[in-house]
């Protein structure tokens, strides 16, 4: 995998003076190639402290491509090559100071299908939190199950049953079990790929409102195909075409007027 | 007035024609289907009715109750050949004249004296006493008692004498013939005589046989598959290596013999018709088998569970320890349980390796010369005595046992060890 590792200068101010949101993570000319194929074609972005991104556009248009880059979760992937610069509190994630399996404990990512272990609840959230030496004892390790169910609304629902396989729960359950999960490491951002695509529309709105709440403590991107959800949850989006991105402003202003007829298309359902 | 109504092609006579014929189709496909059980199951009902029908006799064996004088002077000569041959002609008073004794002589085992002997050494304060103890039969005793040498037969075509036959009869009619669980069968090593020949010899050589194929095969084969699957880069190098592994799988087994022959033996000089080498053979011959069934078992993990631990940060090698290889467990341990039976149940590979040989120590260590269960069914099917013939089939039967109990482990770890998600 090659990066380029020249880092412009302007990448590096990690908190520029633009509000009380400082920049959390900076992409800057980010190509992707799966073998000969690009599928990204120079993005540039900027994802701000405590918000909420969603990023939209059609099926294969790089989204998730792009939102997998951001915690080397491609590296997994055979034949995948990224360029350019992307950045996390202005370091280079692909450069050398960065460890993935750091990068990954600071930048955690929630599924578009609920992939729970096929272990107790306890130990889906205790996992993390286990590898990292995050908790020195038991008490402790509690304590953190305990408030990563809480944060993900989940805990009245099964602290009866935190032995129990956390496969046994319904889909939503599932799917606010892997954010609590994620959220059990205490990550600075979290990716979101699609996380209600396999969900009814209660489970959603569940996971809707978490959204909500942890934008407080979280920097959240998320990837999705429900423009409605996007309008709901975000404050920033993006609208990536053909591996492109054609558009970045705040959700509003995107929503309600947006400058590229591409993306007025796609939100009024012209395609995609 | 009728309303015309215009059925769809659906309702039409061709279209339920051609629904006729499907169901015609599915159930022929049904018929063959169970045709084709059916002759399975009954060849298997005939192969095992055969084999138990030959062999469960040999789980009996024939046995003359005696009542040896231990005469010390007879015992300090060790001449317990006389004493065994006194005891018996006084349990056949009839016989008095020598060619009568000597032809008596045949009834007992040739092992019966050295019976005698280990007796004595176990417990010396016997000496002087007389004592009532049940010694084997010769095996065609043995065999007559079971029916298998018939006395209507003219006496120079039986492999029995009239003597002999009126000697038993003698022996029968006063109760010192009985017959008895065959403990010998399974405590003994090899022997050229039936009836003290025994499997035991064998089992424990394809034990050790098997523990060297499976300490070395397992982690190997194991180790193999998740580096090919988990960590390889895909590219021209892992091909061919998936490519020749394959192959390996099916090469004949006696391929594997000839190299085991030339290497271990040949190169390295490791003794002849030892476990360490049957066993350094069996996992060459094991461990494709091993590692196609492994990857089998991790490709079958989800990829989104090895995304869930890498999302929280797990290093690969936590990813496949902590999460692939348990969800992958069941598969793997079916995949060698299934590899060590075939293992169990090989031949020919231990005849290069001069594993087919006639052992009678039990082996005690992996150098020792051993044999292996199929090898002395093997050489007890070219043996010409009938007793043999139903020994062939019972040590057929305890192979079958083993194997049972090896599948049958396979399945019940699968069940335990098997998880949904």
């Amino acid at each position: 995998m090659s990066v380029q590792t020249h880092i412009p200068a302007t990448a590096m101010a990690s908190r520029p003076a633009a509000g009380i949101h400082g920049t959390k993570m900076v992409a800057r000319d980010v190509k992707v190639f799966y073998g000969a194929k690009q599928a990204l074609k120079g993005i540039n972005l900027e994802i701000q402290e405590n918000r909420v991104m969603a990023l939209i556009g059609p099926s294969g248009c790089g989204k998730s491509t792009f939102l997998r880059c951001l915690n080397r979760m491609n590296d997994t992937i055979e034949n995948c090559r990224v360029e350019g610069l992307i950045a996390l509190d202005g370091e280079d994630v692909y450069g050398k100071n960065i460890d993935a399996v750091q990068l990954r404990a600071r930048v955690g990512m929630v599924f578009q299908k609920p992939n729970p272990f096929p272990k107790s609840i306890y130990d889906n959230i205790a996992y993390g939190p286990r590898i990292h030496g995050i908790a020195s004892h038991r008490d402790e390790m509690d304590e953190i199950v305990q408030t990563s169910l809480q944060r993900a609304g989940l805990w009245n629902e099964v602290k009866d049953r935190l032995r129990e396989p956390g496969t046994g729960l319904s889909g939503g359950q599932q799917q606010r079990l892997c954010i609590a999960r994620a959220i059990a490491v205490s990550p600075e951002v979290i990716l979101m790929d699609e996380p209600c695509s396999a969900l009814d529309p209660i489970a959603t709105a569940h996971i809707e409102e978490l959204i909500d709440e942890l934008r407080e403590n979280y920097t959240i991107v998320i990837v999705t195909h429900n423009m409605q959800q996007a309008a709901r949850v975000s404050q920033k989006t993006a609208f990536f075409h053909l591996g492109d991105m054609v558009e970045c402003d705040d959700t509003e202003e995107i929503f309600t007027n947006p400058r590229d007829e591409r993306t007025q298309g796609y939100i009024t359902g012209r395609y995609g | 007035m009728s309303v015309a109504v215009t059925k769809s092609r659906y309702q039409s006579e061709e279209f339920s024609a051609r629904l006729r014929r499907r169901y015609a189709a599915e159930r022929r496909f049904r018929i063959a289907g169970m045709l084709a059980v059916g002759i399975a199951s009954l060849m298997l009902v005939v192969l095992l009715g055969s084999i138990v029908s030959k062999g469960y006799t040999a789980f009996w064996q024939a046995q003359i109750r005696l009542e040896v004088t231990l005469d010390k002077q007879q015992v300090e000569e060790r001449n317990y050949t006389a004493i065994v041959r006194q005891a018996l002609y006084a349990q056949v008073p009839a016989a008095t004249d020598r060619a009568t004794r000597r032809s008596l002589n045949d009834l007992l085992s040739s092992g019966a004296p050295y019976e005698l002997e280990a007796m004595v050494n176990a417990n010396p304060s016997i000496v002087g006493t007389t004592q009532t103890v049940w010694v084997r039969a010769d095996d065609e005793i043995d065999q007559f008692m079971k029916g298998f040498i018939r006395r209507d037969v003219p006496e120079s075509e039986r492999r029995l004498s009239d003597v002999k036959i009126t000697a038993i009869d003698a022996l029968v009619a006063n109760g010192s013939i009985r017959s008895t669980f065959n403990t010998t069968l399974f405590t003994a090593g090899d022997s050229r005589e039936p009836e003290q020949a025994g499997i035991l010899g064998a089992v424990v050589g394809s034990a050790l046989t098997l523990v060297v194929t499976m300490l070395l095969s397992v982690p190997i084969g194991i180790a193999a598959a998740v580096y090919l699957e988990e960590f390889a880069p895909k590219n021209r190098w892992t091909d061919l290596i998936e490519v020749n592994i394959n192959n390996l799988a099916a090469v004949p087994s006696i391929i594997f013999g000839l190299l085991g022959l030339a290497v271990f033996l040949g190169f390295f000089g490791l003794p002849r018709s030892a476990p360490l080498v049957g066993g350094l053979v069996m996992a060459l011959m094991t461990l494709p088998v091993i590692i196609i069934a492994s990857r089998v078992a991790l490709k079958a993990v989800p990829p989104s569970i090895r995304e869930a631990a890498l999302g929280v940060g797990a290093s690969p090698l936590q990813t496949v320890t902590h999460h692939v290889l348990p969800l992958a467990l069941p598969g793997i341990l079916t995949g060698t349980i299934i590899g060590m039976a075939r293992a169990l149940g090989e031949t020919a590979p231990l005849l290069m390796i001069g594993m087919v040989a006639f052992i009678v120590d039990i082996p005690g260590g992996l150098t020792d010369s051993a044999t292996a269960m199929p090898v002395q069914i093997y050489m007890w099917a070219d043996s010409p005595e009938r007793a043999f013939t139903e020994r062939t089939s019972a040590a057929i039967l305890i192979l079958l046992a083993f194997l049972i109990l090896m599948n049958g482990l396979a399945v019940f770890l699968r069940k335990k060890f098997e998880r949904r998600w």
